[in-house]
Parts: structure tokens; C-alpha cells; sequence
């Protein structure tokens, strides 16, 4: 990494799906690039101090980085944890409203004056299957998917959340893809991670999934009691590879 | 695991949250990761009022197996006023 380190972070609005300014946390390197991009794609619990960290984490790191607020229109202005629980009561994110949030946020990190044009996605958990969906329906140059559930199979009866697998656009995927998932993890199963690396695979398309014994969903929540060490250190690294190979 | 599975009941009653007390519509459960109680999983109960905002909101986040032991006590509370519950 460079010797001149110096960042930047702070919130701030963009235009996301249907134009609808939103709220987003942008960290960026201060040095004169270009540098490469990354969406971050927050998990279902929200617009967090941690997720906000993993961003930080990203232009630290070298990349510009910004954190779409998924549930703004719901709750601007609210708690994490209060906003999480409204979009959680209302059904989740709506599919085509979230790729208009990422494209948005893709096309303001484009814009930056020390931005290499190149743009990465990367999401937690339920970010994880949003992840694959922008993957799917837009141009991107890589896709990071963090145990993202409901991407092989349907949310199970019950299930608030109004989404559907996306077995079906998997043909339409346009970025290399690297999956991190955990062995212990129920959504996704590594049964379903083995049928999207079989579909992916007679596809012809590009990706690279591990699977870490000893850690279930949510292992690089370092907040969390599912925080697993070696596999979020590993996963880090893979991640830094992959970007690095995909965004220079 | 992030089960997503969600019960969502219409709850009316009030409750008491950083804006002082207000008129509940709604309680969601689900059992999901928590965002504050020192478990992986735990059984979560949100008394909401959607109409009012996010912040109209009284959370906890149980230990699964005390909120079987609080869903038993409520049940067997509720068995002493059966005639106010079915009125």
C-alpha cells in the first residue's frame, strides 16, 4: 500500500432507483488514484456502525467505497436496528428498487475524480443475495457474495421478506464472482452453495466460492457472537486478491 | 442463520419506547441474530406502530429458552381471565 494513507468518510446523498435521493456513507482514499470502487451492500440488520466499518475498511484499503442506506425511504433518519425492523415489518427491499440503489451508487463512485471506472459489489448476508441480483442486472467488474441466502431456493413459508431465488438470472451474470460462505450456515446451505457453483460452473461463469469449516452465517461480524477469526482473516485476504485482480 | 421467518400480529395496546409512550398496531417475532443480546440466535419481539414511524418501536431480544418461559407465563395468566380475553 502506498506510504500516503490518508481517508475520508462521511454521508451522503445520491440519486438511487426511480431518482429518489438517498442516504449513502462514503469513504475514500485522499491521494490522486485512480483507484477502483466498491459497493457495499449492508446485511438485513442495516445501515450499522459495522457495515459502516467494513466501508472504511474498503478505502483504507485502497478503494473508493460507498454503503447505499437500503432503507432510508422507510426510515430516514432512524436507528439502525428501528429501520431494520420497519423494512423488516414492510417485506424487505423490493428487487428492482435495489438494483436502481446500486446502480446509482455505482454511477456517483464512476463519477469521483480519482476513480478508475471500475465498480465491485460486495454484501452480507441478505446483502449477499442482493449482491448476485446487481450482479445479474448490471454491468459490474466484480461481485463479492457473503453468505447470501434465497439465491438457490425460495425464502421458506413464513417468510416476510417478498423476494424469489434468482436461479433464473444466473445466465445474465456479469462479473466474476467470489463467494465466502460458512459450512455451519443454514441460508445458504453449502448444499445450495453447491448447486450455484454447479449452475455457475455450466454456465461458464467465472467465480471462485470457499466454504469455512467451523463457521455458520455472519462470521465477519466482528460485533457479533458469530464472528469466526480465521475465516473472516482468510476471507479478507481472498477478498483483497479478488478485487485486486478484477478493480486495478 | 438468518431464519427471516416472521409472525406478525395485531397487538392493540400501548407501549413504552424513547418517545415515551405510544398506541402499539403490531408485533413482529421472529428468531433471528440479535443486534444487542449476547447470543448468536435469539428470539425477538417488535411492538411497533407503523403509522407513527421506525422509532415508535419497544424491542427485546430474548434467550429462546426464557421466552418459551415467558410465552408459558403469559398463557397461563391469560387462563385465570378467560372471559375478558373471549369478550
Amino acid at each position: 500500500m502506498a506510504k500516503y494513507d490518508k481517508v475520508m468518510a462521511e454521508t451522503v446523498f445520491f440519486p438511487g432507483a426511480n431518482g429518489d435521493v438517498i442516504e449513502g456513507y462514503f469513504a475514500r482514499p485522499l491521494g490522486p488514484g485512480p483507484y477502483g470502487s466498491v459497493v457495499v451492500i449492508h446485511h438485513m440488520p442495516g445501515y450499522d456502525q459495522g457495515t459502516k466499518e467494513i466501508t472504511r475498511k474498503f478505502a483504507a484499503n485502497g478503494y473508493l467505497a460507498l454503503l447505499p442506506n437500503l432503507y432510508y425511504r422507510e426510515a430516514p433518519g432512524a436507528e439502525p436496528d428501528d429501520a431494520s425492523a420497519t423494512a423488516r415489518a414492510q417485506g424487505g427491499v423490493p428487487d428492482e428498487r435495489l438494483v436502481g440503489d446500486v446502480d446509482g451508487a455505482s454511477n456517483f463512485l464512476k463519477l469521483q475524480a480519482n476513480s478508475n471506472s471500475k465498480v465491485g459489489v460486495i454484501g452480507y448476508c441478505s446483502g449477499g443475495r442482493q449482491t448476485f441480483l446487481a450482479a445479474c442486472s448490471l454491468k459490474l467488474d466484480a461481485a463479492v457474495d457473503c453468505y447470501g441466502a434465497f439465491v438457490v431456493a425460495d425464502p421458506p413459508e413464513g417468510a416476510p421478506l417478498k423476494v424469489k431465488s434468482l436461479m433464473g438470472k444466473a445466465a445474465n451474470l456479469s462479473a466474476p464472482l467470489l463467494g465466502l460462505f460458512g459450512k455451519e450456515d443454514s441460508y445458504p446451505s453449502p448444499d445450495e452453495v453447491k448447486v450455484l457453483d454447479d449452475e455457475l460452473t455450466k454456465l461458464g461463469k467465472e467465480h471462485e466460492f470457499h466454504i469455512y469449516e467451523g463457521a455458520g452465517h455472519a462470521f465477519f461480524a466482528t460485533d457479533r457472537p458469530s464472528y469466526r477469526v480465521e475465516a473472516a482473516n482468510d476471507g479478507w485476504q481472498k477478498i483483497w486478491a479478488f478485487y485486486a485482480k478484477h478493480l486495478s | 442463520m438468518c431464519t427471516y421467518i416472521t409472525h406478525k400480529v395485531e397487538v392493540e395496546g400501548s407501549a413504552k419506547g424513547s418517545n415515551g409512550w405510544f398506541p402499539t398496531t403490531e408485533a413482529s417475532v421472529y428468531l433471528d441474530h440479535p443486534v444487542h443480546a449476547p447470543y448468536e440466535h435469539s428470539l425477538n419481539i417488535d411492538f411497533l406502530n407503523q403509522a407513527m414511524g421506525p422509532s415508535f418501536r419497544v424491542a427485546v431480544e430474548l434467550n429462546p429458552k426464557d421466552a418459551v418461559q415467558l410465552a408459558r407465563a403469559i398463557l397461563e395468566i391469560v387462563e385465570t381471565f378467560n372471559d375478558l380475553v373471549e369478550s
